[in-house]
């Protein structure tokens, strides 16, 4: 027996829809009190992984423990502690803000009294006390995510699940459920996050699990992702785009490795491992009479990383409009 | 959307650490008191989205009118008789037609999102469903009583009087709430509300078509008399014609126990089976 338990360990989990095997051999572990992100694009599995350790659906094999106990077996040991705010707003449009989280407050057991005051409380924490009497159908999308992450929250669970929290928000709402996650984290909450946001992994996670086709396929901080592939990367925005082919050609020079072309006409990229030469070619680059607008060393994106894991950019198979500010 | 609806204060650091840090852990709820949540939910949407209400006061006053006037001459010779025949059995079709919105309301909550909210909380698991057909009593029993009302209006007098319609609601309650069980069935296992609604007419136009509400079974092809004597909502007609009219037999209604008996025994595990195990999206 280990002394300390994770909040959240699972061991080769499994699962299939008939022929298409979905999960091939999960494998997490989330220590008591942290964030960790399982990202990956749609498809990956990270919403199956999660409805699974959040006791809606059933692995076909692999054990998942909460806190040393086994979900499969004790489901609602489990549900005791745990809380999930799915991908659809899991709250009723029909009924009003309030309303919404007395019912979840009157199934957890609160008296309807406690439920009224609890609920209130919550509303105002969220933001929402004047949108309490109006219907939830009414609401925009941001109110709608926080009065659904409120409902998860009216017991406060020892786990936390989010399963694309963001997804679909303006960034001001987005940065609403960031200063969220970033509070309830603060108080000890145990937080799973699934997202499809390299910045929202990026922003918010001690760890971030990435994900492909079902299988784990890297694990660790955002630092540590970023420095498997490589130590630096140089960016390099110039002011005319014409002067792109001449910096191209300079920088391949000075530094001695293939010089990526950014889709943005007048970027340019390259990993390096000895930053002395970024300066060295920069001032080559004055030299020549190259103006750029724009100038930065730093470690790697996380679109860089899964880049280089998987072979295929993140942004190219998403349909939504966020994208990764360099 | 968010553009319409300025909101003007946003989340307050303190105040939610201080809401996050409540530690009020009240125990799991008993099965009577999370039944009680839920059928209050079904109350509110009631509330909130009165156009609901229409196939419960629409739907019996059309079909009372029509059958009364369409057939009442061909069939029993005048109005008048047809309507002491008619309205017992209008009355039960009304509310047993009316029951499979219940498959609708349940797959159109799997449909959104709040089905796994409830399936995540550690709470009674029948209540949902419990609650849900508690809730859907006031529904019932408005549509029974516009029937009735309208019935008297257009000349129905029932001889076992204000005791008899009563206790006729009762029964037809009970077994609304048993055949529910039937159109829950159906809501988890068609994949949207749409089919399920369509499946449940389906099902439901020949269950109360074909029984004795309209004409006497004996005029009837044999094999169809078979059917109709099979049918659950034959039962409850015939008791309700004799708890209206004063003069039900304990048989009478004991077949209606006995049906009701039947459709939660094969019906309530079903659906209990299948909700514990839905999900699988």
């Amino acid at each position: 027996m280990t002394a300390v338990k994770h909040a959240i360990d699972v061991k080769g989990l499994r699962k299939s829809y008939g022929k298409t095997e979905v999960l091939k051999g999960i494998d997490l572990e989330v220590k008591r009190g942290s964030l960790v992100a399982l990202l990956g694009p749609n498809g990956a599995g990270k919403t199956t992984t999660i409805r699974i350790l959040a006791t809606l659906l059933k692995p076909d094999s692999g054990s998942v423990q909460i806190f040393g106990q086994d979900v499969v077996k004790e489901p609602d040991a489990a549900r005791q502690r745990v809380s999930l705010t799915g991908q659809f707003a899991s709250v009723d449009e029909d009924l009003t803000g309030l309303e919404n989280l007395m019912l979840v407050a009157r199934l957890l057991g609160f008296s309807w009294k406690q439920a009224k005051t609890r609920s209130t409380e919550l509303l105002a924490a969220f933001g929402l006390t004047e949108a309490a009497d109006r219907q939830v159908k009414k609401y925009s999308g941001g109110m709608r995510r926080r009065l659904d992450i409120a409902a998860s929250i009216v017991i406060s669970p020892e786990i936390l699940f989010l399963d694309e929290p963001t997804t679909g928000l303006d960034p001001r709402s987005r940065r609403q459920v960031w200063d969220i996650v970033r509070t309830l984290l603060q108080t000890g909450t145990t937080i799973l996050l699934t997202t499809q946001y390299l910045e929202e992994a990026d922003q918010l996670a001690d760890r971030i699990v990435v994900i492909d086709h079902g299988a784990v396929i890297a694990d660790g901080t955002s630092g540590e992702l970023k420095k498997s592939v490589g130590s630096g990367t140089v960016r390099l925005r110039l002011q005319q785009a014409e002067q792109r082919p001449e910096a191209e050609q300079i920088l391949a020079r000075a530094l001695g490795v293939p010089i990526h072309l950014e889709k943005d006409q007048t970027s340019l990229s390259a990993q390096i491992s000895d930053p002395d030469l970024a300066s060295a070619a920069l001032s080559l680059l004055v030299d020549a009479g190259i103006a750029f607008t724009d100038f930065s060393l730093g470690q790697p994106s996380l679109d860089e990383v899964f880049l280089a894991l998987t072979g295929e950019s993140l942004d190219e198979e998403e349909t939504s409009t966020e994208q990764e500010i360099a | 959307m968010a553009a319409t609806q300025p909101n003007l204060t946003s989340v307050d650091q303190a105040t939610l650490r201080s809401a996050v840090s409540s530690s009020s852990r009240p125990g799991r709820p008993g099965p009577l008191d999370a039944s009680v949540t839920m059928a209050w939910r079904a109350l509110l949407k009631i509330k909130h989205v009165p156009m609901q209400l229409f196939d419960v006061t629409l739907f019996p006053i059309m079909m009372t009118l029509m059958f009364t006037f369409l057939f009442g001459g061909a069939l029993a010779g005048s109005v008048g008789e047809y309507v002491q025949f008619l309205i017992p059995g209008i009355f039960v079709m009304t509310i047993a037609m009316i029951t499979m919105y219940t498959g609708h309301a349940l797959n159109t909550d799997i449909a959104k999102g709040i089905f796994d909210r409830f399936r995540s909380l550690p709470f009674w698991r029948p209540a949902v469903l419990v609650g849900m057909l508690l809730g859907d009593m006031v529904r019932y029993t408005l549509a029974g009583m516009v029937v009735i009302v309208l019935g008297f209006i257009i000349g129905f007098r029932p001889d076992g009087g204000v005791i008899g319609v009563l206790l006729s609601l009762i029964l037809v309650l009970i077994f609304a709430f048993s055949l529910s069980w039937a159109w829950t069935v159906l809501g988890l296992l068609l994949p949207t509300p749409e089919s399920t609604m369509m499946v449940s007419s389906m099902v439901s136009f020949p269950l109360t078509f074909a029984t004795n509400i309209y004409v006497d079974p004996a005029t009837m092809p044999e094999w169809l008399q078979v059917v109709v004597n099979l049918n659950p909502i034959t039962h409850v007609v015939t008791a309700v014609r004799g708890l209206m009219s004063g003069t039900a037999t304990a048989d009478q209604i004991g077949l209606v126990f006995l049906s009701c008996a039947v459709l939660i025994a094969i019906f309530a595990p079903l659906t209990m089976y299948l909700y514990s195990n839905k999900g699988s999206r």
